[in-house]
């Protein structure tokens, strides 16, 4: 379904050096499974997902949907081609509403399934529908939003980063129920969440660990979590005693 | 009574009026009366002194409005008008005003609209004033409006002036002078292109006790275009002022925002916030991703923020 074959991707650095970020990524993601990509900070996860959605340029490789090499084509092009990408932080918009951006992402959508769109992420339509996207929401409830955007274009493939940041537990149980029924199983879609959650883990078909830039490891669930159990944990640990900023990427 | 094709179109955009509206009416064509019509409670009568009309509102009307659209389509004319609108007290209405200017010719055409609002103890106005240029002559469209509030005890007004495209040059002034436990509440709206310039100039002076005023402007500024935007608050009394202005910048534009405060009283709470910035290179790439080209995101992201 998606294929990167040797995507390198670099970029400037204040001193005008390159710095390469992505190394020789090869990496094929099959219709029907659930992909999970987990690493420490700054090994190149949110950068893996802009390349794949087209807002990072590569530097080399090539980028294959369905057999289709669209390396070449723009952010918009490969929205229109099926792939879709619930930003870590999304950006707010001064004067456009919850509705209107639901509306953006499916233009098909009658008030039923904005209504819905907003229950699947545990959000009161009533409350949220006519609200700006402006400084007036949390950052949890943008995040909410943001993802419910993205299962309303109903992609070929959806990338999904951080979604349980700034979440409350229960929403990202509901959230895991959504992205199970909507993507295990499908022969049409394939979902790809970057994540730290060891909730979210479990429910994933395979586990990709990227550090540094480069594969670390790829595996099941049951292959992958002694690898990196003593790490997350490692992590919570610290947080807990406000040694670490809350950011865990 | 059957619009021309262009009346039809310059009055659909300023006042939403595909036909002649119920209640009172005043449309104003080439500095002519088209249509004068009052109601029970809305009796307009023209000026007798210089060209205008007196809207008053009895005392106690309520959910009635007022369309008092101006067009002008002659080439080279220069339209003055001086409206009064005197509102009864506990009444509550809507005026909706507007001009439009069709222009194809090379001679300019302007409109200069002084209004004066006399909001009576307890009345409540919502005032929309939209402006619209059009036509493909050389000649400048010109509008200069004044809009003068002098607001009772307890009365309540909420103005929404907009301006989209269209006009070369605009000098707007808005004066408003506030009684004791007045709201006021002004929102502008524009957008500039091409090599257009406008200014508009707002001082409110807050002169009664527990009154409280809001300006809120949202501009846009593309191509070459040129804006600049003065909002006074003054407090005289106890009261609470706030002053708002956002701008986006594009291509060669120029924005002057200058918000201005003084209070003269020391129980006085103004506030002012002011930013001026291009659109965010993250909100375009979100609304790509999601499928629109980066000309329909800017429009999208422009339209949103004009609302």
């Amino acid at each position: 379904m998606l294929r990167l074959e040797q995507v390198s991707m670099s970029v400037n650095q204040n001193n005008g050096d390159n710095k390469e970020i992505l190394h020789n990524i090869d990496l094929e993601f099959d219709a029907g499974k659930l992909y999970a990509i987990t690493g420490p900070n700054g090994g190149g996860k949110t950068s893996l997902a802009k390349v794949i959605m087209g807002i990072y340029g590569l530097s080399s490789g090539r980028i294959y949907l369905n057999d289709e090499d669209i390396t070449d084509l723009t952010v918009t092009e490969r929205a229109r081609k099926g792939i879709a990408y619930a930003f870590q932080q999304p950006p707010r918009f001064k004067g456009l509403t919850v509705s209107d951006l639901l509306k953006i992402a499916d233009s098909e959508l009658d008030i039923i399934g904005l209504r819905k769109s907003l229950r699947d992420v545990g959000l009161c339509p009533e409350d949220y529908l006519d609200r700006d996207v402006g400084p007036g929401l949390s950052g949890g409830e943008m995040k909410r939003i943001e993802i419910a955007q993205v299962l309303a274009r109903r992609a070929t493939v959806s990338i999904f980063d951080e979604p349980e940041a700034g979440v409350d537990l229960w929403t990202i149980q509901r959230l895991i129920g959504i992205i199970v029924n909507r993507y295990k199983d499908n022969p049409n879609n394939t979902a790809i969440i970057i994540t730290h959650n060891e909730n979210v883990l479990p429910i994933c078909d395979e586990i990709i660990v990227l550090e540094e830039g480069r594969i670390r490891s790829r595996g099941t669930y049951e292959e992958i979590w002694p690898l990196i159990r003593d790490e997350i944990e490692c992590k919570r640990r610290l947080e807990c005693r406000g040694e670490m900023g809350y950011e865990i990427q | 009574m059957k619009f021309s094709e262009i009346d039809a179109s310059l009055l659909s955009t300023i006042a939403n009026i595909t036909e002649v509206p119920s209640g009172a009416v005043n449309i104003r064509k080439d500095g002519q009366p088209l249509i004068r019509m009052s109601s029970p409670n809305i009796t307009i009568n023209p000026k007798q002194d210089k060209p205008g009309i007196d809207v008053i509102v009895k005392p106690g009307t309520k959910g009635e409005s007022v369309h008092i659209p101006v067009i002008v389509t002659k080439a080279g004319l220069q339209d003055l008008v001086y409206n009064t609108f005197e509102i009864g007290e506990d009444a509550d209405v809507t005026i909706i005003a507007g001009c439009g200017i069709h222009n194809d010719s090379h001679q300019n055409s302007g409109h200069d609209g002084i209004h004066e609002f006399i909001i009576k103890p307890g009345a409540r106005v919502r005032y929309v004033e939209k402006h619209y240029g059009a036509g493909s002559g050389s000649g400048k469209r010109v509008l200069n409006p004044t809009t003068i509030v002098r607001m009772g005890r307890g009365s309540y007004a909420e103005m929404e002036l907009v301006q989209i495209r269209g006009f070369d040059d605009t000098y707007r002034k808005t004066m408003g002078y506030m009684e004791d436990k007045a709201y006021l509440k002004i929102v502008e709206r524009l957008l500039t292109h091409n090599e257009q310039k406008a200014q508009s100039e707002i001082e409110i002076n807050i002169e009664g006790q527990d009154a409280s005023a809001q300006i809120l402007s949202r501009s846009v500024a593309q191509d070459s275009s040129y804006q600049v935007f003065k909002a006074a608050m003054i407090g005289k009394a106890a009261c609470t002022g706030h002053v708002e202005c956002d701008s986006i910048i594009m291509g060669n534009a120029v924005i002057k925002a200058i918000p201005y405060l003084v209070a003269e009283n020391s129980e006085a709470v103004l506030t002012h916030e002011a930013a001026i910035g291009k659109i965010a290179g993250e909100q375009l790439i979100k609304l790509m991703s999601l499928g629109l080209t980066e000309t329909e995101a800017v429009n999208t992201i422009i339209d949103g923020f004009l609302r």
